[in-house]
């Protein structure tokens, strides 16, 4: 099968590949760059466990594939690390108050609470259902999730008034 | 019981939490060698059906493909699969071989330089089948003589037990009354967000089978090597793989075969990683599918006084160990009632669905949503209060250790004091109001209540209750701890972990035992040939065995220090202090010995090592079951699990009339598992287990057509929980310690979902109650109880 040329900017750096058209952006991202942190779950767009902003929206990498994102910015799970690889606000959050177990749909779900956030700095309750609305977790019942996000959210407030 | 803690019980990270926010947990799909290749796998369209002639040659023809196999090309160089029952003609091979008997099954793999290829080349492999007609219904199953899934044995049963403890027939000749019921459980699961994966890979040079998977199984190297024809020590599991979510699934044994045979006969790594559609059709992970036809016999006065329990489960074409989960819950076969007497006939069948794994509870939350039923029937049959018939016929706190009919003792709890708790939390008299008023503006509203137990530690003398002869009377687990040269503590452990925390849970037992910060104690997961011996995280058992095991370990690290102490500063051991690894004499401290000098004298000064004492700093310890230990006796009475935590929850619900859409707007959940270790993990376990129930309960079921055709191969038609389905849940928390733990604890880790599902099913059928209507079958989907609405109302 022929392959393409793309050029994709992943967590803001550049990145180019040869990868043959039927190529999910999962497998791309996975595979030929090694960023496994996203996770494959269903491969049918329902658990949300694959997701990742792409040009800062939130999608599914499983539905995509890597040609369609070629000349678009992708953030995956690492991109919200620090610079030097230490946790970020957002997953220092979901540290302290325990949003997750086995880790497997924690990626998808800072990715979906990360968008929310860059959006909507006070989200309500159910604003953070929404935003994690297609996000499926079998550990946790959610719960922990929503107090991690509405810890994340207020620390950004007192961070931004002090 | 927590007062002098540092660790325990305190709010802390948990220690696995880092890796996965930060997207570095390493799971299979995450796991890759050189020169790996890729497998897919050929699934049958028929539920029943004779493989006439596979034709592979346009598959194998593809560039880049490896190789095609077929289950008559497998079999001759495999045993089949060892089943939990001791079933001869029951052969279950990862490869159809013959005959297909369920939608789905495998019938060839491909091998592929990558996934997408192998892909390609399923579908260029033509099979030729003769469909049969399939037996789908468990109880045509039971009954019917000639349409067998297997022939050579027979039947389509699996299993028929009966077991009578106490005196049945005259407790219900003389109690005032008695009702039957039948209740059933669909056929769900948990369903992992992350599906099973193995990777295999054969060392010539070593003769090691290297194995890295998705796995949380008992007994899964002793299979995997037996079904192989390979000595035990041949094989290396590798444990460090984090297991993205299991609760009892995750038992790819067939998989493991397979890429452990291919491996070593193409000579390179070779991966099996399902997809959903193969997971949800055929990765061998549906649970228990019962059909129970309970009586219950009670005085007026609502003393509950026997039960006769048959229960038909229905355990797919290919049992594996699913049939033991009509077992395991007979070590709380009268729930946390005083309970006189059981009769209980157990009934497993096999028909043309996948085959049954454990699931969360290993049978324990079918079994308590059926005794669950009964008391909420008995309550109503005499217009008794649901909580009131609770109070008179639970356990009370000074009856503990209890005796059951069956033989096991449950070792503590309060009930009462938690039932009290949870009503109090749940503000029950406003509740009842609240349902009163919704239903006086049109909606069918509906409170539950449940009080139910999870017996916990783990213990197989189940198995010899279903085939005497199964002489496995310890279930335990090991740990070693090892202290270096600068007095850094590791912690390593035999199995994989799955969510739980176990690292966490080592660290913090350690940490409070020795006295040092568990953030700076290290936690690996050994092979499964360097590691301690273990029976893997099943059966809510790992605080429980796990950590009683850590706390030894502990002691035997403590014992040592002070032994070096003493002979170094010349002073008796009861005279000598131990405080955060320093050892000093008891009134001068001045006179004392450092961790830091007490780990290089043991490392490096032999000279300064009491007479007999072995350099080194390291100590190994294996937990025995407490309680463990015997065979039953000849009544079949015996002690199975060492632990019962005990949980109350009251949901409350309303049902829009007009859709039948069922709503949970409040949940309250009282648990007490003894002293807590780590409180954000046990609460997540118990929420995460009550979003299993709750969707046991309303939404899963794995469908299959009369005809045999699968219907939920999609998380379009499997419906979960997401979080609009959630309620808030309150909880509230009781300490009953364990008198049988190190630390008082018990297990947690099948949580709310070993009590969800009866109290939505109590709620529901409260709600119901002012139209004359009940619902006894999961899951409680909008048509059923549509469906009902529309039929007669009872009398």
């Amino acid at each position: 099968m022929s392959k393409l040329e793309i050029a994709v900017t992943v967590n803001g750096k550049k990145v180019s590949g040869t990868v043959e058209p039927r190529m999910s952006l999962l497998d791309f991202l996975r595979s030929e760059i090694g960023l496994t942190g996203t996770h494959m779950g269903c491969e049918h767009g329902v658990c949300g466990a694959c997701s990742i902003l792409l040009d800062d929206v939130p999608v599914r990498s499983c539905l995509m594939l890597a040609v369609q994102a070629n000349n678009h910015s992708v953030t995956t799970v690492e991109g919200l690390c620090n610079d030097d690889g230490s946790t970020g606000e957002l997953q220092d959050a979901f540290r302290d108050a325990h949003g997750m177990q086995c880790g497997y749909c924690t990626p998808g779900m800072l990715i979906s609470a990360h968008a929310l956030l860059e959006a909507n700095k006070d989200p309500s309750v159910d604003d953070i259902k929404e935003a994690i609305g297609g996000n499926l977790c079998r550990c946790t019942g959610y719960i922990q999730i929503i107090e991690s996000i509405q810890l994340a959210a207020t620390r950004k407030v007192e961070a931004g008034s002090s | 019981m927590t007062s002098n803690l540092h660790y325990i019980s305190k709010k802390r990270r948990v220690k696995e939490d880092k890796r996965f926010v930060s997207g570095t947990g390493k799971y299979i799909q995450d796991v890759v060698l050189p020169n790996t290749k890729h497998a897919a796998v050929l699934q049958s369209p028929y539920p029943n059906a004779r493989i006439l002639s596979i034709e592979k040659a346009a598959a194998e023809a593809i560039a880049g493909v490896q190789i095609v196999l077929t289950g008559e090309e497998l079999a001759e160089h495999i045993d089949p699969i060892r089943l939990g029952l001791k079933l001869p003609e029951v052969k279950w091979y990862p490869l159809a071989v013959g005959t297909a008997r369920y939608v789905g099954e495998w019938v060839a793999i491909v091998v592929a330089d990558n996934p997408y290829l192998a892909e390609d080349a399923l579908e260029l492999i033509e099979v030729d089948y003769e469909p049969l007609e399939p037996i789908m219904d468990p109880e045509e199953a039971f009954e019917e003589k000639s349409r067998l899934v297997h022939p050579g044995h027979g039947s389509n049963v699996l299993y028929h037990g009966h077991f009578t403890w106490g005196e049945v027939e005259d407790d219900f000749a003389m109690a005032d009354d008695c009702l039957s019921f039948r209740a059933r459980w669909g056929r769900s699961s948990t369903v992992p967000i992350e599906t099973f994966g193995a990777l295999a890979s054969w060392d010539e040079g070593t003769e090691i089978l290297d194995l890295w998977a998705s796995i949380q199984m008992p007994n899964f190297v002793e299979l995997l090597s037996s079904t192989l024809r390979f000595p035990l020590n041949n094989v290396r599991l590798h444990q460090d793989v984090d297991v993205g979510g299991s609760y009892g699934v995750k038992r790819g044994i067939k998989h493991s075969v397979l890429v452990g045979y291919l491996c070593r006969k193409l000579r390179v790594p070779v991966r099996l990683i399902e997809d959903r559609l193969v997971n949800m059709s055929s990765g061998d992970a549906h649970g228990p599918d019962r059909i129970f036809d309970t009586n219950v016999a009670f005085n007026k006065d609502g003393i509950i006084k026997s039960l006769k329990i048959r229960v038909l489960d229905d355990a797919g074409a290919y049992p594996g160990r699913g049939p033991h989960q009509l077992a395991k819950p007979i070590s709380a076969i009268v729930g946390p009632y005083k309970i006189n007497s059981v009769d209980y006939e157990a009934i497993s069948v096999t028909t043309n669905k996948t085959g049954q794994v454990p699931v969360r509870g290993f049978g324990q939350a079918p079994t308590n949503f059926m005794i669950e039923t009964a008391v909420d029937k008995v309550a109503r049959h005499l217009g008794m209060d649901r909580l009131e018939i609770r109070r008179r016929n639970l356990i009370k706190h000074d009856e503990f250790p209890y005796e059951i009919p069956s033989g096991t003792k449950y070792d503590s709890g309060d009930y009462h004091a938690v039932l009290d708790k949870v009503i109090d939390k749940a503000k029950y008299d406003e509740l009842v109001k609240r349902r009163d008023t919704a239903r006086k503006n049109g909606k069918w509203a509906g409170i539950g209540v449940t009080t139910c137990l999870e017996p916990s530690g783990g213990n197989n003398i189940f198995e010899y209750l279903m085939e005497p002869g199964a002489e496995i009377t310890t279930y335990m687990e090991g740990c070693e701890v090892r202290v270096d040269p600068h007095g850094k503590i590791t912690g390593i452990m035999g199995t994989t972990t799955s969510g739980q925390g176990h690292e966490t849970l080592f660290a913090t037992i350690l940490g409070e035992d020795l006295e040092f910060d568990p953030d700076d104690i290290r936690i690996l997961h050994a092979d499964s040939l360097n590691g301690p011996p273990t029976r893997s995280p099943v059966a809510s058992r790992m605080a429980i065995m796990l950590g009683s095991s850590a706390a030894g370990a502990a002691q035997k690290i403590k014992d040592r220090a002070m032994k070096i102490a003493a002979f170094n500063l010349g002073h008796p051991i009861e005279d000598l202090e131990y405080s955060e690894g320093n050892v000093f004499l008891r009134g001068d401290p001045g006179q004392k010995l450092t961790w830091q000098e007490i780990c290089f004298i043991a490392h490096r000064s032999y000279h300064k090592l009491p007479a007999g004492m072995d350099p080194g700093f390291h100590a190994e310890n294996v937990f025995q079951v407490p309680g463990g230990g015997k065979l039953p006796d000849e009544k079949n009475r015996v002690q199975i699990y060492p632990c019962f935590s005990f949980q109350a929850h009251i949901p409350y619900v309303e049902i829009d009339p007009g859709t039948c859409k069922v709503e949970i707007l409040d949940y309250v959940v009282g648990h007490d598992c003894g002293t807590v270790i780590n409180p954000d993990i046990v609460r997540g376990m118990m929420i995460g287990g009550i979003a299993h129930g709750i969707g046991a309960a309303l939404f899963e079921k794995f469908s299959y057509a009369p005809d045999g055709q699968f219907l939920t191969s999609t998380f379009a038609d499997y419906l979960m929980p997401s979080v609009y389905e959630m309620p808030p849940v309150q909880e509230v928390e009781h300490c009953t310690p364990s008198p049988l733990t190190s630390h008082g604890q018990k297990g947690s880790g099948e949580g709310g979902y070993l009590g969800a599902p009866a109290a939505i099913s109590s709620a529901i059928n409260d709600a119901l109650a002012p139209l004359g209507k009940s619902i006894h079958e999961l899951p409680m989907r909008i048509n059923k109880i549509h469906e009902l609405i529309m039929t007669e109302s009872e009398t």
